[in-house]
């Protein structure tokens, strides 16, 4: 492959793990611990919402993030035709 | 049949299965030793990963923690899952890339030094023993509570089958073991789990009963119940934290960093076939261990309500059988201190103004165990539940024995002092060196350094200090070279054990948070450690020479999927 089409690829993954990663620290960091006290005044059922997500919602949004990240690059593979074939590459 | 006889045939016949597996999967090459060969289909290796990662610590220790602290325990949920996003995007594929055997493998090779290579090896080694030994000792506490044996023989017997399947089979006995391992965990975490919902509750799924109001028709939120009897009782409200925010913070960051950094968890991304491979395999893995760990936090709130409901101020001659058979183990004890014969179970720690202070101390290991029959569920879900624990322990015990006879036989024997060594002389060496291993193990687990969530902590931290970062700066930084890799990896890894040494053994006594530096406990000092890395590695590289252009270009190689730069 090419210098400049590796850098673009390089920069394209780089920019979805920035995107991603964000999600990551504010569901967590953000939502499960800095801002609690104010989530915690919204309730859905039994749960305080800042309760809800350093207990529940997190873990969910964590999976999703990762299934993101494997569509986004599977595509983006593809299109920069670094992808593996069925062949055992290694 | 009785519990003992149900515990019998669960525990029995899933370690039939065990072994069973080990047979037909047992390894024959090196390749198929440390890494199945390279082909296991993702699926199963996100399955194989799940059991591999939840050890005692996440089946018997995690919900009795979180239902101790409360809102504080979700440090552990938040930590040991958000760790595996930094995995899937951050390493995992980009290892798999690199391919070969260890971590230490790709130290060695990235940072182009044998100092760094020790380095890692001694990391792996150690991270793995301390680990292990919590493993050990959560087979001890199911035998002898189950099965009426001591805790000694129980841990000689859960060593016996560990060394059987670890030396036989390898990694691919490992791999394919596990996965029998996680379905008998996960159904034996999921039954008791769904049953207490329904009968607390009335909601069949236990993710969404302990948000939902008590099954006894008040009305109440089964939360706002159980912030009330915590409350009433002197304990803090379950769903408030009393931890500092700071130390929230960095215990759950050096717990997801060091998720990310454990040697026994990156060498399975090493077993499956491609890079896609590996990026989806983490995302099943996390899947398998969300199941347990949303549904953890569920139990935790079940078992604690059922717990204060049942035994607070409860006459002691009335106290139901369980309480009696873990009174038996030490891990339940009642002392009668003002005389009354009931039990006051308070966050009173001083009697005052005739406010009895707390007669009854319970180990919280004991909770997920327990929580069955405290709800009285009938006996074969009692006996299932401790086949499951076994099977945590064993699936992750054998998984850490890999990574030290890997470090051993490949990276110390074949990379090290004899590098002629023939494929039969490197097999053979791995199994000598599980085998030496497991009786270390053993060892440990019979006498205990803490309780079992408290070791495997120290694990974490020591992880998140020394390779997350130095693997991390490998792939996302080429400039990185083996002056500072080698120079952060012993800062932050010093930094971090003596800190945790000095609070934890040194001086005990002085483990509060007033003398913690930044108000930071030793369970999240691992944060700190694992920036100390960052600085020292970024300061010292840019002192010194960039790394050779050959190592330029593997970097190069493994950032891309399929690549044509010739790198090696």
């Amino acid at each position: 492959m090419q210098e400049q089409k590796r850098v673009e690829y390089w920069k394209t993954n780089l920019r979805y793990l920035g995107v991603l990663l964000g999600v990551w620290f504010l569901v967590s960091y953000g939502f499960g611990i800095l801002f609690v006290e104010q989530l915690d005044r919204i309730r859905i059922g039994g749960f305080k919402l800042g309760f809800w997500f350093a207990q529940q919602g997190s873990i969910y949004v964590f999976v999703v993030l990762i299934f993101a990240y494997v569509i986004l690059m599977n595509r983006l593979d593809r299109a920069y035709g670094v992808h593996e074939d069925d062949e055992d590459s290694s | 049949m009785s519990v003992q006889a149900w515990t019998f045939v669960m525990v029995g016949t899933s370690f039939a299965v065990y072994i069973g597996v080990a047979i037909w999967s047992r390894a024959r090459t090196t390749g198929e030793f440390y890494i199945a060969g390279g082909r296991v289909p993702p699926v199963l290796n996100g399955m194989a990963t799940a059991a591999d990662w939840m050890s005692a610590a996440s089946f018997i220790g995690m919900a009795g923690l979180i239902s101790f602290m409360g809102r504080d325990g979700s440090v552990y949920l938040m930590g040991w899952t958000g760790g595996y996003v930094l995995l899937a995007l951050l390493l995992a594929p980009y290892l798999r890339k690199f391919g070969k055997f260890t971590v230490p493998d790709f130290v060695g090779d990235r940072y182009y030094s044998q100092v760094a290579r020790v380095v890692a090896v001694i990391c792996a080694i150690f991270i793995s023993f301390t680990y292990v030994a919590g493993q050990m000792r959560g087979v001890g506490i199911v035998f002898s509570r189950f099965l009426d044996v001591d805790i000694a023989v129980g841990v000689f017997i859960g060593m016996g089958i560990v060394f059987f399947y670890a030396v036989l089979g390898g990694m691919k006995g490992i791999t394919y073991t596990q996965v029998a391992q996680y379905c008998v965990l996960i159904f034996a975490y999921l039954v008791p789990a769904i049953f207490i919902s329904i009968v607390m509750t009335g909601n069949v799924v236990p993710q969404l009963g302990f948000g939902d109001t008590l099954a006894d028709g008040s009305g109440t939120y089964l939360l706002d119940r159980l912030d009330g009897l915590n409350t009433q009782l002197g304990f803090d409200a379950y769903t408030d934290g009393s931890k500092s925010t700071i130390d929230v913070f960095a215990i759950t960051a050096a717990l997801m960093v060091g998720t990310a950094g454990l040697p026994h968890v990156i060498v399975r991304f090493y077993t499956v076939p491609k890079v896609a491979a590996a990026r989806i395999s983490a995302g099943w893995a996390l899947i398998f261990i969300a199941l347990l760990y949303t549904t953890a936090p569920a139990v935790a709130a079940f078992a604690r309500t059922n717990l204060l409901d049942t035994v607070s101020n409860t006459p002691y001659e009335n106290v139901p059988e369980w309480f009696s058979n873990w009174e038996a183990t030490g891990l339940i004890t009642f002392d009668d201190r003002n005389g009354d014969g009931t039990i006051q179970y308070t966050g009173v720690t001083t009697a005052v103004d005739g406010i009895p202070e707390n007669e009854l101390t319970i180990d919280r290991d004991i909770m997920v165990l327990a929580n069955p029959e405290i709800a009285g569920l009938p006996n074969w879900v009692v006996g299932l539940v401790a086949a499951g624990g076994l099977a945590a322990a064993l699936s992750t015990a054998a998984g850490l024995l890999l990574v030290i006879s890997t470090a051993v036989a490949h990276d110390l024997l074949k990379k090290g002092i004899k590098p002629n060594i023939t494929e039969r002389g490197e097999l053979l060496a791995a199994r000598i060196a599980a085998g030496v291993a497991v009786v270390i193990a053993g060892y440990f687990g019979i006498n205990p350094p803490g309780f079992v969530a408290q070791v495997v902590a120290f694990a974490f931290g020591l992880a998140a200090a020394s390779f997350f970062p130095a693997i991390l700066m490998g792939i996302f930084w080429k400039r990185m070279n083996r002056e500072g890799a080698i120079s952060g990896m012993i800062l932050g890894l010093l930094f971090t054990a003596g800190y945790i040494v000095y609070f934890k053994f040194v001086s005990p006594e002085l483990n509060t948070a007033e003398h913690w530096w930044w108000g930071i406990s030793p369970e999240g000092i691992g944060a700190v450690g694992m920036m100390l890395n960052f600085a020292v590695a970024t300061v010292v590289s840019r002192f010194t020479a960039p790394p050779p252009i050959e190592v330029q270009q593997l970097v190069e190689n493994i950032r891309i999927p399929r690549s044509a730069v010739a790198a090696k």
